[in-house]
């Protein structure tokens, strides 16, 4: 038991790199973008829902933060079944995976995570980087290892994009291109990293306008309370 | 005015600023509080409306519907049903419906769009159990000609939802907020 | 307005001395004149313990305290509840405030020697408060069943296994099961919402009420009931309303203005105030690659880790917080205030604060050959600011304290 405990302090890790201390990029994260997040929302729902699941965000919430809406701010339905619906009816559920847990976890070792969170939990800029990161290794049972998530389960999803990279040394070097240049494959994942944030935090946004509003109120009272205090306090010598 | 009354003056303005932005600041701080209170969006998204097929429903059926957790009955009036309603006027406490809670398309003793069809909330107004539906010539009473009859205190109500004079019920049947989008399919919570 | 107000305030005098309960606390309280910066957080205390019962009973409106619903119930609240994400930001960063608050609320006394006669029990209570409040912040942080909320209970209820023969038997007993589970939630809910707020309550309220009993200290250690006026007015008092209550006031604007800044702008604080890991549900398979407490936690969780022994880390740690009751009689000094003691004295308070400091940089980071060569010197440093302080207090020299408030 002790040493159970003592092996649990002894794993490090700092909080906020990756493993081996790797780089990580700083992800181009902008979320006033409504554009950028839709193009985010339509990588995500073609490339990535097939095994992940977002199941902490609705249809029509999402259609609203991304603003697929009219002038009154109405949710265009029928663009979002069109685009972002796959056999789901209802714009009120959550985007869920339509692949079996059970058969993921038999396919690739471990059940593929929900992602509605993963921007707060492994943060932008790691996911912006391990997006980017992956590489030919013959030792691994997709035949591709990543440089930020030693031992991934998940394979090279996007391989028809970015091409196929070797690493060489500690860095990664391009050895069959993609259908994407380096620029707009870097563009593309940071639209889907972009979109994945606001997903993990659809309030942003908001939380920051109306901040605003509340530390300008705030300095207003304090300057009264002030003003109020120092009168009284005449009185005392 | 002296250096003292100058000083009240001021300490009195102060004093109502500072009371007043506070009393601001109070009252903005409240309205997180308060709004937590009205419906989530998760409950807003799943009291949007519901989408009825009416075609299967037969001559005298009723079905039931959930919208925003209350039951929403759909009858389809048999001809003997309908000339029910214009039989029953003096039964009834409100038989124009002038304080019914019903969408302002909906008009006349049948209460409803197209005659055939009754869209009503089978909420009984007294105290909220559902009401039966009892569509059978003398099934409660012997001058019993069909209706609503709610079991747990007695109010009956007719075959547009009205309800009957001398029971514990105040006002008709509430009829929802409803559209057709064709004629056998019905859009209930949107007008 | 004002003879409204004027006839129910004579009405419930008649009933109950509201008057002159007002009086005795608030107008006619008298404060010392001095009140410097650390006397502000007190009252700030009493403000955040407001803001945790207010946004935590909201927050219990939509929580779900099931392991198989806590986690979905958060994010609920984040992004369907109206202003629940404001509710919950409020609730979480107000649980770090609280321990900053606390921290500089409990140096003022070492800094002032609030803690000695006629305020040791003044001091009693609110070491035991401290207590309650370290227990009140490991029950909350389960609640949202993260990984690290779960993690965290696993490795903290573990370490009651180090009590001799009942050790092991303690652990199934606080966890009311084989592992921290569902169970151990529902309970740790309870105390949380229920048993721990009303304990705190209670005792804040004695707090305030020993305190009024005395009179308050100052930054000079003077007593001002020495000196009365003709009406036994002290000299050098202040009625505590309208000048204390309104100098708080302008300080919760400062406070505010900090306090949603980070709310409203960085609510996780890079991490510290809400960790990355509990972003991921609770999963008793896989463990966090680091696990922390939360950051008011890290200086006894630096001291536990840099003792070699479990059992002995374990009671170093507890005495760590349990040193803090004994300082009216570890403290030997015939001065109340730092400002009129000697150079030792400063020094070893001095040194306490630092060690409190790097011992809680020490503790969010993983452990090292070095670092934890540097926790256990910091944890001597530490300890020695408590068993010396009989000896160094006594023979330090000590400045004469003046009669009066110096203004």
């Amino acid at each position: 038991m002790r040493n159970f405990l003592w092996l649990i302090c002894a794993l490090h890790l700092n909080v906020f790199a990756a493993a081996d201390n790797i780089h990580l990029d700083k992800a181009p994260i902008n979320i006033n973008d409504a554009a950028a997040l839709q193009r985010g929302a339509r990588i995500f729902v073609n490339q990535c829902q097939t095994c992940h699941s977002l199941k902490y965000m609705r249809y029509d919430a999402l259609a609203k933060g991304i603003k697929i809406t009219d002038e009154e701010g109405k949710v265009l339905d029928e663009v979002v079944r069109q685009n972002l619906m796959f056999g789901e009816t209802k714009l009120s559920s959550p985007m869920l995976t339509a692949m079996p847990a059970l058969a993921a976890e038999r396919w690739f070792g471990v059940v593929p995570p929900d992602l509605s969170l993963v921007a707060r939990s492994r943060g932008v800029d790691w996911l912006y980087t391990y997006l980017r990161s992956y590489y030919v290794d013959s030792s691994k049972a997709w035949g591709v290892n990543n440089l930020v998530y030693d031992s991934s389960a998940m394979p090279h999803v996007l391989e028809n994009w970015q091409g196929i990279y070797v690493k060489q040394g500690n860095k990664l070097v391009q050895a069959q291109p993609g259908s994407m240049s380096v620029a707009e494959f870097d563009a593309a994942m940071a639209d889907l990293v972009n979109f994945l944030n606001y997903v993990s935090e659809p309030v942003q946004q908001q939380r920051k306008f109306i901040g605003v509003f509340v530390i300008l109120f705030l300095s207003i009272f304090t300057i009264f309370a002030f003003l109020l205090k120092r009168e009284y306090w005449k009185d005392i010598k | 005015m002296s250096m003292d009354d100058l000083q009240n003056s001021r300490r009195q303005f102060l004093t109502a600023a500072t009371t007043v932005i506070g009393g601001v600041g109070l009252g903005l701080a409240s309205v997180p509080f308060v709004g937590s209170w009205l419906p989530s969006a998760r409950a807003v998204s799943a009291g949007a409306p519901v989408e009825v097929d009416l075609s299967k429903i037969e001559e005298g059926q009723r079905i039931t519907i959930a919208w925003r957790g209350k039951p929403v009955f759909i009858i389809n009036r048999s001809p003997q049903l309908l000339s029910s309603v214009a039989q029953s006027t003096e039964l009834l406490r409100d038989p124009n419906s002038t304080s019914a809670k019903q969408p302002s398309y909906i008009t006349g003793p049948l209460r409803s769009i197209h005659e055939r069809f009754l869209i009503i909330i089978g909420v009984c107004t007294h105290l909220g159990c559902v009401p039966l539906y009892k569509p059978k010539t003398g099934s409660i009473e012997s001058s019993w000609k069909g209706g609503f009859f709610c079991p747990c205190h007695g109010s009956k109500f007719d075959m547009a939802g009205r309800v009957y004079k001398g029971v514990p019920a105040p006002t008709n049947l509430e009829i929802p907020p409803h559209k057709y989008l064709t004629d056998t399919t019905l859009l209930i919570g949107a007008d | 307005m004002n003879k409204v107000l004027g006839e129910v305030v004579a009405w419930i005098d008649e009933r109950y001395p509201i008057s002159d309960f007002l009086k005795e606390h608030l107008s006619q309280y008298y404060a010392p004149k001095n009140f410097n910066f650390w006397y502000y957080f007190g009252a700030l205390a009493m403000v955040v313990f407001a803001n945790q019962l207010l946004t935590g009973i909201w927050l219990t409106m939509n929580y779900v305290p099931s392991a198989e619903q806590a986690f979905a119930s958060v994010e609920y609240i984040m992004r369907d509840v109206n202003y629940g994400w404001l509710l919950r930001y409020m609730h979480s960063t107000g649980a770090s405030f609280f321990f900053i608050v606390i921290y500089c609320h409990i140096f003022r006394g070492l800094l002032y020697g609030s803690y000695k006669k006629p305020r040791e029990l003044v001091w009693l209570i609110g070491s035991s408060l401290f207590l309650l409040l370290m227990a009140e912040a490991f029950f909350g942080y389960l609640l949202p069943w993260g990984n690290m909320s779960f993690w965290g209970a696993q490795v903290i209820t573990s370490l009651f296994g180090a009590v001799p023969f009942i050790g092991e038997w303690l652990v199934t007993f606080i966890r009311g099961d084989y592992n921290v589970s569902g169970v151990t939630l529902n309970r740790f809910f309870a105390l949380h919402v229920v048993a721990v707020p009303l304990a705190i309550a209670g005792l804040v309220f004695m707090h305030i009420l020993t305190l009024h009993n005395v009179g308050s200290n100052n930054p000079d250690g003077v007593d001002i009931k020495k000196h009365k006026d003709a009406q036994g007015k002290p000299l050098d008092g202040i009625a505590f309303h309208p000048y204390y209550t309104l100098k708080d006031l302008v300080a919760l604007g400062v406070f505010f203005i900090l306090f949603f800044s980070v709310v409203f702008f960085v609510p996780t604080v890079g991490g510290f105030f809400l960790e990355a890991p509990n972003f991921d549900p609770a999963d008793a398979l896989k463990t966090p690659e680091h696990i922390v407490p939360v950051w008011y936690m890290t200086p006894y969780y630096a001291i536990l880790r840099a003792i070699p022994d479990k059992l002995m880390g374990v009671i170093a740690m507890f005495a760590s917080v349990m040193l803090i009751f004994f300082m009216p009689w570890l403290d030997k000094s015939p001065v109340r205030s730092m400002r009129y003691r000697g150079p030792i004295s400063r020094f070893m308070l001095v040194s306490f604060v630092i060690s409190f400091f790097a011992l809680g940089y020490l503790g969010v980071k993983e452990p090292t050959a070095t670092r934890t060569l540097a926790a256990r010197f910091f944890t001597v440093v530490y300890f020695a600011y408590f068993f010396l302080m009989p000896w160094y207090s006594r023979v330090d020299v000590t400045k004469t304290v003046p009669d009066r408030i110096r203004t």
